[in-house]
């Protein structure tokens, strides 16, 4: 992990990847530090993930208490009273992430992550955020993008069967293969604060139908002062009314916000772990990639349901000027 | 998605999981985490290093033990009021049958191979319990679903065979790298470290004229006393010098392709061997015996010259005589065996150098060599994830939201995951529909026909023979079948060598022998309802003749009335043998 090459304990273990993604990329990733916050089910997967896959360091954040709902979708939580007793969601993750691979450096941060400042999220090559208000994402968002470094930052939610990542990786140089050749590129993403306020009108016709409902649930939560996930079905007439307000606002047809996915929204809150197990592997394949900086990455929006089984990126940016 | 229907019917469920591997540690947890709280897991495996990037539950002190029995303790941890049955056992051992796949709801697949995938398609037709099929490489994986009769089945679609090459390529003609592996590791490794009773294609004779003469010694013979090196420069200087001028000699061959130059040990190291190497006899303490240890050759991602190459083969065939002696003669080639494998991309290398094909490094020969499939943890959660909402859908039988499920590497159309409607079965697939197509005709008494069925590298021949009258009680059908199974015939000039799946070798004699003792015979009903395998042992009978039905033991006439087929994979003959014999034999007779 030190050295250039890789040791002989690692070219064992990771044989398999390497063929997928090469020795360099598998250096690169030994080097990665990864910030996550959010311990739920859809991120203990992910974790799992990078562990596995051999990162440099995660560094989890979640202060919450363990509990019954935590231990439903989240492999990584015990359900020994006795060895969660007095520890903090991120301290119970961290002892178990930690067997999945010995050569990655897990550890815990304590303390409210809307306070730490810009020099923090420096340390780090890529910054994961789950179960947030609408507020705390822009501003975390906002502190990565200060950084003259990049750091790629995601966010990531999932809600009974649906599920939804975010990404920004600023200005982003990568290369890919086409064909025989390896071709460099060069991607801009936008903050998700300018994402969220490209108007719905400029978006294209098929834009997917949760990015929307997802951003309504979102806004409702705002407004109300709810933690995220904090919505229920008696919850129903306001969002409706919250939808209207922005339809209007945005010139666009309430039926693009079908009633029936805003209700499952609001009471399926809880994640599904085949949903889990999905999101957090496509989230993990991104961050591989942005770390080792090969192949194309997802811009700027996952999105999967269950219900119809689509897993689908939406490119939620400015249209370009035409020149 | 939390309703109470969908709640008790993932509670009351049997499931059914075939393979503890990649797919299956995803599978397991995610199951458990979803409710599900009866689970038989079936895996044959025991746990190896190289698993542990993705297969999870598994910990380097588990290395070396059952993988379905540690998957189960793992997930126990953290679900430890559910119930896992695991079973540490080929899935195609004869205890796994139809009744014992009856019990399940669903049965969810997580294999590596083509072989037993099949094998549990019929057995999941034969107890019409539906069966969600996976499969994952490196970024790419898919999920399907089939319940019989409504969907197809797992083999209504040709599945790509492993691929196989002439042996004409392997043995005189190689044009890429691949062909250089499977000579290097299925004809000089074989020849060298391997059962010398077997056949084997490579040349060994060092006389110039014919392979006929008496006198021209075996150059493989390695005589007690030889020094190594200078019997290592004589398997050198005839594999890649003299054969390939004796190839060379033969123009016909050479009239389109780039000629091969013949490598000779004298050209690479003019001087004596031992003095180069350096460090010989360091450190016999070490269990791993390594040419590329002993040679300082640190990385296995270089690509060697023809020197290092050379010094590689000549190092690695000096530490198997010295080191590793008593293997020698018994040795089959295996992936994980360090010695073996540098030897083998060294042979490889310097044949390659030989007709100018690109060399290359040990890591990129050992995944060619060893079928490695290239593997990520990512992608087998995302499947495992799409294998539950199938097997949940199921489960409801929702059976209009089934779907195909494609992970893609790049987006088609926007979509990472791609789900795709399943087809109705395939009429014509010989696993799951019915009855096929006509005999050729004229089939009349004292016909033979010929059956080939290449799935099963099986062949036979069936002598037709007339009768009037069959007993209506013991002979029901109005048809019996009985015979003997022949030796297999010595293979022919037109058979090809494979570098075979990661889980069967290449074709051999004895393979055939060992698969050519029953004949496997599926029998429906008229109605169809039930497909069951039926293996049944001819007697034993004189060569060539049916014997007379009368004197013939109760086990080899049938009881049933049922249509009977002799399964063929053979594009033009599909063969029935009706149960509509009168009108036959009344048509065709004479």
């Amino acid at each position: 992990m030190n050295g250039e090459e890789l040791t002989e304990q690692e070219t064992a273990l990771y044989d398999r990847q390497i063929r997928v993604w090469g020795a360099d990329a598998q250096r690169r990733l030994s080097k990665s530090h990864i910030l996550v916050y959010g311990m739920k089910g859809t991120v203990a997967e992910f974790c799992k993930n990078i562990v596995l896959a051999g990162v440099g360091s995660v560094t989890l954040v979640d202060d919450r208490e363990v509990t019954e709902e935590a231990l439903s979708a989240n492999f990584l939580i015990l359900p020994d009273e006795n060895l969660y007793h007095g520890k903090t969601l991120a301290e119970v993750c961290c002892d178990s992430l930690k067997e999945f691979n010995p050569m990655v450096h897990v550890s815990v941060e304590k303390g409210d992550i809307s306070t730490f400042g810009v020099e923090f999220f420096g340390k780090f090559d890529a910054v994961v955020i789950s179960c947030c208000s609408l507020a705390k994402k822009k501003l975390i968002n906002q502190k990565c993008r200060k950084l003259s470094k990049r750091v790629a930052f995601y966010t990531v939610d999932c809600r009974g069967s649906c599920g939804e990542i975010f990404v920004d990786l600023k200005d982003y140089k990568y290369s890919k293969k086409k064909l025989e050749e390896t071709v460099e590129c060069q991607l801009e993403f936008p903050s998700f604060e300018d994402t969220i306020s490209v108007p719905w009108k400029a978006l294209p016709k098929r834009v997917s139908k949760l990015y929307f409902a997802m951003r309504v649930i979102e806004q409702f939560e705002d407004a109300e002062g709810r933690n995220p996930g904090e919505t229920s079905i008696a919850d129903l007439p306001g969002v409706l009314k919250l939808r209207k307000e922005l339809c209007e606002t945005n010139s666009v047809n309430e039926s693009q916000i079908p009633d029936a996915l805003l209700e499952r929204l609001l009471m399926d809150t809880s994640e599904y772990p085949p949903v889990c197990a999905i999101i957090g592997g496509i989230l993990g394949q991104e961050v591989i990639k942005a770390i080792s900086g090969k192949g194309d990455p997802l811009k700027n929006f996952f999105f999967f349901d269950a219900i119809d089984g689509k897993g689908l990126i939406e490119d939620i940016s400015e249209p370009k000027p035409v020149s | 998605m939390s309703s109470e229907e969908q709640l008790s019917a993932i509670k009351g469920a049997k499931v059914l999981m075939v393979g503890a591997g990649g797919i299956g540690c995803e599978l397991l947890k995610t199951l458990a985490l979803s409710g599900f709280q009866d689970i038989h897991i079936i895996d044959m495996d025991t746990i190896e290093v190289s698993n542990l990037n993705r297969q999870f539950l598994f910990r380097q002190s588990h290395v070396g033990q059952s993988k379905a029995k540690v998957a189960r303790d793992a997930v126990l941890r953290f679900r430890p009021n559910i119930s896992i049955t695991p079973y540490h056992a080929n899935v195609k051992e004869s205890g796994f049958n139809v009744d014992f796949y009856k019990e399940f709801d669903v049965v969810l697949n997580g294999l590596d191979n083509l072989d037993a995938r099949r094998h549990v398609n019929r057995l999941c037709l034969a107890a019409d319990v539906p069966l969600v099929e996976s499969g994952t490489t490196g970024f790419l994986g898919q999920v399907t679903v089939h319940l019989k009769g409504k969907t197809e089945c797992y083999e209504c679609q040709p599945k790509p065979a492993p691929k196989t090459y002439p042996v004409c390529t392997i043995t005189s003609t190689p044009s890429k790298f691949v062909h250089c592996i499977v000579w290097a590791k299925d004809l000089l490794f074989a020849k060298l470290f391997g059962d010398k009773n077997l056949e084997n294609d490579l040349n060994v004779r060092s006389s110039d004229a014919t392979n006929l003469s008496e006198h021209s010694e075996d150059v493989f013979e390695c005589r007690k006393g030889k020094d190594i090196e200078q019997y290592g420069r004589r398997i050198y200087d005839h594999v890649f010098g003299h054969n390939i001028e004796v190839a060379l000699s033969n123009e016909e061959t050479w009239k389109n392709r780039n000629r091969p130059r013949p490598i000779y040990s004298k050209d690479v190291f003019p001087d004596k061997l031992t003095k180069e190497n350096g460090k010989t006899e360091k450190g016999s303490a070490t269990d791993d015996v390594s040419a590329m240890a002993s040679l300082g050759l640190k990385n296995p991602q270089d690509i060697w010259s023809l020197a290092e190459n050379s010094r590689v083969f000549y190092e690695s065939l000096r530490l198997f005589f010295l080191k590793r002696q008593k293997e020698i003669g018994n040795l089959t080639f295996d992936k994980d065996d360090q010695l073996a494998v540098e030897f083998v991309t060294a042979a490889a290398n310097i044949r390659a150098s030989s007709f100018g094909i690109p060399l290359h490094s040990l890591f990129e020969a050992k995944g060619i060599a060893g079928n490695i499939v290239h593997a990520v943890a990512t992608t087998n959660a995302i499947i495992a994830g799409l294998i539950v909402i199938e097997a949940i859908k199921v489960l409801k039988k929702d059976s209009n939201s089934y779907r195909m499920t494609y992970c893609l590497e790049h987006p088609s159309k926007k979509l990472l995951l791609m789900p795709v409607e399943p087809y109705e079965p395939n009429k014509s697939c010989y696993v799951c529909s019915e009855a096929l197509s006509e005999l050729p005709s004229p089939v009349i008494s004292g016909t033979v026909l010929t059956i080939e069925d290449l799935q099963q590298e099986f062949s036979c021949r069936i002598n037709i023979k007339h009768r009037e009258e069959f007993d209506e009680e013991r002979e029901p059908d109005g048809m019996l079948l009985s015979g003997w199974v022949e030796a297999p015939v010595d293979k022919n000039n037109n058979k090809s060598i494979g570098n075979g799946e990661s889980t069967s070798s290449a074709l051999s004699m004895e393979e055939i022998q060992e698969g050519e003792k029953d004949v496997e015979i599926q029998e429906t009903s008229e109605s169809a309802e039930n497909v069951t395998g039926k293996k049944r042992k001819l007697s034993e009978v004189s060569k060539g003749t049916i014997p007379d039905h009368s004197g013939l033991p109760d086990e080899s006439s049938r009881n049933q009335n049922q249509l009977e087929k002799l399964d063929v994979d053979d594009e033009d003959d599909e063969l029935i043998i009706s149960n509509d014999w009168e009108s036959l034999t009344k048509k065709k007779r004479l």
